[in-house]
């Protein structure tokens, strides 16, 4: 890449103007602070953390530009140098902290894949990315099966491997939820192409299901999760019933507004659901009658002593990790079946061309009820389990930012990728745990990881679809 | 089977309040190929898509197979034997060429599956080689012949064909109205060929129906039409001299 004439004056320009629109961005974001005073609140100014915040962002932008020249050295010291500050120098603001160290890394990062992008357009005229997402096609094409095969060993062995504690797998077991949601949502945003905003309400119904039951009829974990799945894929038929001539933004609404209607149902129906209140003490699943507690009521009994080892409360939750993980492989199997089937491709039909499969004979009622059905199921189960993870529901866990999440997982993941919706709801799920230093600014990092998925990747982290059957001949050489 | 496979008598189809149809009446017997022309916006599609029931008939009747389906819901009409090839083709872009023609065999899960390809394959070879291609990355040509044999899959007894030669060059054109013809002379496939491309159409045909404004205005043999004056000076400008020569 040939370095062009270096012009001062119009990075300087360029870097000035960036800097004057983060100013003004971050004025009433970061310069502006409302704080509890005696009397009501108070408006503060952070002027100091506003004027650090938009000096980064003009040398970041001046390091952008430098790499864009095709300088590398310069920007990389300077990336390199940010990180250190960031880690060393005591910044006013956590937030601050956490945007030096990421810009410096961004900018080596780029300048890394400058340095060796260089070298690989000697080979390769072609852009970057495409040939990258075409190989990366290939690679799970030909290992497809070994990764996944690699993928779930991992998930087996996790509650065992030496840095998982007991925070870590409860937060997998929370992530394999998601990883579920994500899946059932699928059938129904990906696969039928039905966009649906209120997918929560079915996970609720799940929650709510088990915990009523289990609450009161003393009825198990295992006896529930299927009565469970089933109100959720009645009351997604019932869902789709009127929503069958809609589509595309009308049909959003109506489900959202589904979403919110079972969310207020549950709030107000205090005699059933006991209202905002919640129910607690939801019991925790049991292997075959055995239960994970300390002192198992009279007649039963517990993990620990059936055999014969010291009790420890960490194995109640590496059960609920594989009762999550279960279930989800469970979807995942039953998913790749059904895309084989007539059923499953009449869905993916239904999303390309609904005329087209009138004509061709497919009844639109049944597919569109089909895929309602078979999503909220998996809701509903998925609901089950995190009741039972929880030992505590109340409406609150199920409002529509819940949906809003499920749908990104999907989106962000590829629609109709059942491995990219696994990689993003690890991504959407598991990170915020980790940005929790950040505390208020948790969902802009949030916002932020989103924004980038979809500038770098716009159809989803794997958008490519994998055909429902292969010809055998084909696969052996035969290609073209 | 009775004498004739479908018939429609004053049929009056409507858009909101627009009517598009207006007291159509025309028949199609077994083992022929029916044309209708007209210009665009005449209705030659609007009546297609009522014989599949959306926009269903105000009026009239649509007999098939002397059973009235005038009512009948849009998926059982393709059900019961009539495979419709739509305008602009409409195949599945992301599915690939062999999971675009299993979809046509939904329609008739009776059919034995791996002959319902032989003959689609053997009508238009180039699927086959196309078999594991996506729709979308299909030429027009090749992406009208998936249309109509994915029409073909469920082994219909009247194949409806909504404009097939719509954007494709004269030579795919002429592929594509040679394969119907085949269709039609070795299998006794009853066709109904809706078309702007006059000439083609009524070479092909054994009938012809001419349409202006949501009314039949015209009909006749193939060769009555393609010589009467009327057809000549509205549809067939270019193609007069080519029909004198022969």
């Amino acid at each position: 890449m040939a370095s062009q004439p270096q012009d001062w004056s119009a990075t300087l320009k360029e870097s000035a103007i960036t800097a004057a629109i983060a100013a003004a961005l971050m004025f009433p974001m970061i310069g502006l602070y409302t704080s509890t005073r005696a009397g009501g609140l108070a408006i503060e100014t952070r002027w100091i953390e506003l004027a650090i915040g938009v000096l980064l962002i003009f040398l970041g932008r001046i390091a952008l530009i430098r790499l864009r020249d095709g300088e590398r050295l310069v920007p990389f010291v300077g990336g390199v140098f940010a990180v250190g500050l960031g880690l060393q120098l005591p910044l006013p603001n956590g937030l601050l902290t956490v945007c030096c160290i990421a810009g410096g890394a961004v900018v080596v990062l780029r300048s890394v894949v400058l340095w060796v992008g260089g070298k690989l357009k000697a080979t390769n005229d072609a852009r970057n990315s495409p040939p990258l997402a075409a190989r990366a096609q290939l690679f799970l094409k030909q290992y497809g099966p070994w990764l996944g095969a690699a993928v779930i060993a991992f998930a087996i062995a996790f509650p065992w491997l030496p840095f998982a504690d007991r925070r870590l797998i409860d937060l997998a077991t929370l992530v394999l939820i998601y990883v579920m949601l994500g899946w059932g949502l699928n059938i129904v945003v990906g696969l039928a192409g039905l966009l649906d905003l209120g997918y929560v309400a079915f996970y609720a119904i799940g929650a709510y299901s088990f915990a009523l039951l289990s609450s009161n009829y003393d009825m198990s974990f295992w006896a529930c999760l299927p009565v469970a799945a089933m109100l959720a894929a009645f009351l997604g038929i019932l869902l789709g019933f009127p929503v069958l001539r809609l589509r595309g933004d009308y049909l959003a609404i109506v489900t959202l507004g589904f979403g919110e209607m079972i969310r207020i149902i549950l709030i107000n129906w205090v005699d059933f659901t006991k209202g905002p209140d919640g129910i607690s003490g939801i019991p925790k699943p049991t292997l075959f009658g055995l239960s994970f507690s300390r002192r198992p009521p009279e007649g039963t009994e517990s993990f620990h002593q059936f055999f014969d080892i010291p009790y420890a409360s960490v194995d109640r939750i590496i059960f609920l990790f594989y009762v999550a993980l279960g279930l989800a492989l469970l979807t995942n199997a039953f998913i790749l079946r059904i895309r084989k089937l007539p059923i499953g491709r009449a869905w993916e039909a239904l999303r390309e061309d609904e005329i087209a499969c009138r004509s061709l004979g497919l009844n639109p009622t049944n597919i569109k009820l089909s895929a309602f059905a078979l999503g909220a199921m998996f809701g509903g189960l998925a609901g089950a389990v995190f009741a039972a993870r929880q030992s505590f529901i109340s409406p609150e866990s199920f409002t529509f930012i819940e949906s809003a999440i499920i749908l990104a997982v999907v989106v962000l993941g590829g629609m109709g990728s059942q491995i990219g919706v696994a990689i993003a709801a690890i991504l959407l799920i598991g990170l915020p745990e980790w940005f929790r230093e950040l505390q208020d600014y948790r969902m802009l990092a949030f916002g932020a990881l989103m924004v980038a998925i979809m500038v770098w990747r716009p159809k989803g982290i794997l958008s490519f679809r994998e055909p429902t059957l292969r010809l055998h001949e084909e696969d052996r050489g035969a290609k073209q | 089977m009775s004498e004739v496979m479908l018939q429609l008598s004053g049929i009056d189809a409507f858009y909101g309040r627009i009517q598009a149809l207006r007291g159509v009446s025309l028949d199609v017997a077994p083992g022929e190929i029916v044309s209708l022309i007209g210009a665009n916006g005449a209705g030659k599609t609007t009546l297609l898509m009522t014989v599949c029931g959306e926009p269903r008939a105000a009026t009239g009747q649509i007999l098939f197979d002397g059973n009235d389906i005038t009512q009948t819901p849009t998926h059982e009409i393709a059900r019961a034997g009539i495979a419709h090839s739509p305008e602009g083709r409409r195949i599945f872009p992301r599915m690939t060429v062999q999971e675009n023609l299993l979809m046509g065999s939904v329609a008739n899960p009776g059919a034995n599956q791996a002959d319902a390809f032989e003959r689609v394959f053997n009508l238009f070879p180039r699927l086959k080689e196309r078999r594991s291609q996506r729709g979308g990355t299909l030429s027009g040509g090749e992406q009208q012949m998936l249309a109509i044999a994915r029409a073909l899959m469920s082994n219909p007894k009247l194949l409806l064909l909504d404009e097939p030669s719509l954007g494709l060059a004269p030579m795919i054109v002429s592929q594509i109205f040679q394969a119907i013809k085949r269709l039609n002379e070795q299998e006794g496939m009853t066709v109904f060929l809706v078309e702007q491309n006059a000439y083609h159409a009524l070479r092909l045909a054994h009938r012809g129906f001419v349409m202006v404004n949501g009314v039949i205005t015209l009909t006749g043999t193939g060769s009555e039409l393609l010589g009467n004056a009327e057809v000549q000076e509205a549809y067939l400008e270019g193609a007069v001299k080519k029909v004198a020569d022969a």
